[in-house]
């Protein structure tokens, strides 16, 4: 095996097996910090290990195995510092580490416990993105838009709340549920929508691990509540989103927008799962969350065999829906960009303009703005505004996608 | 497990008759249910005195340490497994009493 077979075996299994080490590890010793960094040095020891000795047949059992030991190095260590940690029981507790089963449910106990409400929405978010999604805080910071040294503060302190408060390693109990499962939805859309449009210049421009791994999380919770709209509306969102993956990158690597994409290209089967789930929500007859709501914009998207089908005027009614919901400005900036297709872009730009002081910082922003200068045969000031999406403009497909556009002005 | 639960008030002793009624039957279930350890309520911070005897003789400061406008005017410390317990706790405390209340862990 090359050492770029290798480099690349070491990326996949720490998308495949992150979670799982950190949920086993976190399990065994009821510690987050102590699993976290265990992995951490778990997957040091396989970049270390694997070029010269080969990936091991198992890679998640050894990597689980020789976590377990840098815990229990660790836990020793501190121990001879001071003997009054608390963890000094698990000197005499050498049983092998849980076998790797029964590993949704401690992947999902690893969730509730990142996403308690007890932790600031940022923080949860950020925890789980860590410990469950195992992206690095850097790429964390870049996700949120905040200083590394901010969100690894941010982490440091939630992992030490947890462990101080003692909040609970533990999926919540059923009358408990419904309020826990909100905070956990906006967190697995999160991770979602890392995965969907990679916020760093060196990872793929679609993490496909990361929206995998966000739709089966989700599809979980939605086993442990079936009857509920919102989980319901984000599966249904993540797996319209996630039809439309391949179609959404060129083989150049470019970033292809909605309306230029070869809808044949669509996955018909992940499209028939979630018109059925919004089709399920529609016969529930209850107000729809903004979950739901996303979830109908993406049906109407995903009805149209061609954009020029696209039913616009039903789009711009569902957002209008969103925003008495959720009147943040990026609702407000999608919801331009389905008026520029109804009432055209002069409208859509007023509006686009407003939003100037909230998302000055945002790539979105200025590239929406440069799209529909371009419509207006504005070049010089597209031209500009598509300088400002790009330098803002983490993902790699997205910088390709923006550069041509840009390119092309006349 | 111990957890400290400051209530949080602008005065002190300001509880109705009715507030007064809901708190004695809340400490009545928390003490069935094995999770109380202590409860009292406090006089308003301007009565509070700052001793510091670290220099040798001890100062003494009329006030409290740290001036707010919302202070802890009483305070609960609950037994309890796991900090989903003392939130409950805190939580139904809360409404009890009809006050803000703030959690946190003893060491």
């Amino acid at each position: 095996m090359s050492v770029v077979d290798v480099r690349e075996a070491i990326t996949r299994v720490h998308h495949e097996e992150w979670a799982r080490v950190v949920a086993a590890l976190a399990r065994r010793f009821g510690d987050l910090d102590i699993a976290e960094e265990a992995a951490a040095e778990a997957f040091a020891a396989a970049v270390g290990q694997w070029p010269a000795d080969g990936v091991p047949p198992n890679p998640g059992g050894w990597l689980t195995t020789t976590a377990y030991r840098k815990a229990i190095d660790r836990i020793r260590r501190e121990n001879k510092r001071d003997d009054k940690q608390k963890e000094a029981q698990m000197l005499y507790d050498d049983d092998p580490p849980e076998p790797l089963g029964a590993i949704d449910d401690e992947r999902l106990r690893l969730i509730f416990t990142c996403c308690h409400p007890a932790l600031a929405i940022e923080t949860r978010v950020a925890l789980t993105l860590r410990m469950v999604g195992g992206l690095t805080v850097p790429e964390i910071a870049r996700a949120f838009l905040v200083q590394e040294t901010t969100m690894g503060q941010r982490i440091t302190r939630a992992k030490a709340k947890i462990k101080a408060a003692r909040i609970p390693y533990r999926v919540p109990s059923a009358e408990d549920l419904p309020a826990r499962v909100s905070g956990v939805l906006a967190v697995l859309f999160l991770v979602f929508n890392e995965g969907y449009l990679a916020t760093g210049p060196d990872t793929d421009p679609v993490r496909h691990d990361l929206t995998a791994e966000a739709i089966r999380l989700t599809r979980l919770i939605r086993a442990l509540m079936p009857d509920d709209g919102e989980v319901a509306g984000l599966l249904a969102l993540m797996l319209l989103t996630e039809a439309r993956r391949t179609a959404r990158v060129s083989a150049s690597g470019e970033l292809v927008a909605l309306d230029e994409q070869d809808r044949g290209a669509w996955d018909a089967a992940l499209i028939a799962e979630g018109h059925r789930l919004v089709r399920e929500r529609l016969a529930a007859g209850m107000a729809p969350g903004r979950y739901q709501i996303l979830a109908a914009i993406n049906a109407v998207h995903t009805s149209a065999p061609d954009v020029r089908d696209t039913d616009w005027s039903q789009v711009v009614a569902l957002y209008d829906q969103l925003v008495r919901l959720d009147p943040s400005p990026i609702v407000a900036l999608n919801r331009a960009i389905a008026v520029a297709e109804l009432d055209g872009p002069e409208v859509a730009l007023a509006a686009v303009d407003r939003l100037e002081d909230k998302l000055a910082g945002y790539h979105a922003y200025h590239a929406t703005r440069a799209d529909l200068l371009r419509r207006l045969g504005r070049s010089q000031q597209s031209r500009a505004a598509y300088d400002k999406a790009i330098e803002l403009a983490g993902n790699t497909a997205e910088t390709a996608y923006l550069t041509r556009r840009r390119d092309q002005l006349g | 497990m111990q957890y400290l639960v400051s209530v949080i008030d602008d005065k002190t002793n300001s509880g109705t008759p009715d507030e007064m009624a809901a708190i004695n039957a809340f400490n009545e279930r928390v003490e069935a249910e094995g999770h109380w350890v202590f409860a009292g309520g406090l006089s308003s911070p301007s009565t509070a005195t700052v001793i510091d005897n670290r220099g040798g003789e001890a100062m003494f400061t009329d006030g409290p340490f740290v001036e707010s406008k919302e202070y802890m005017a009483g305070f609960w410390v609950f037994e309890a497994p796991d900090l989903d317990v003392a939130l409950k706790l805190a939580a139904e405390g809360s409404k009890a009493c009809n006050r803000k209340v703030e959690v946190r862990p003893f060491l």
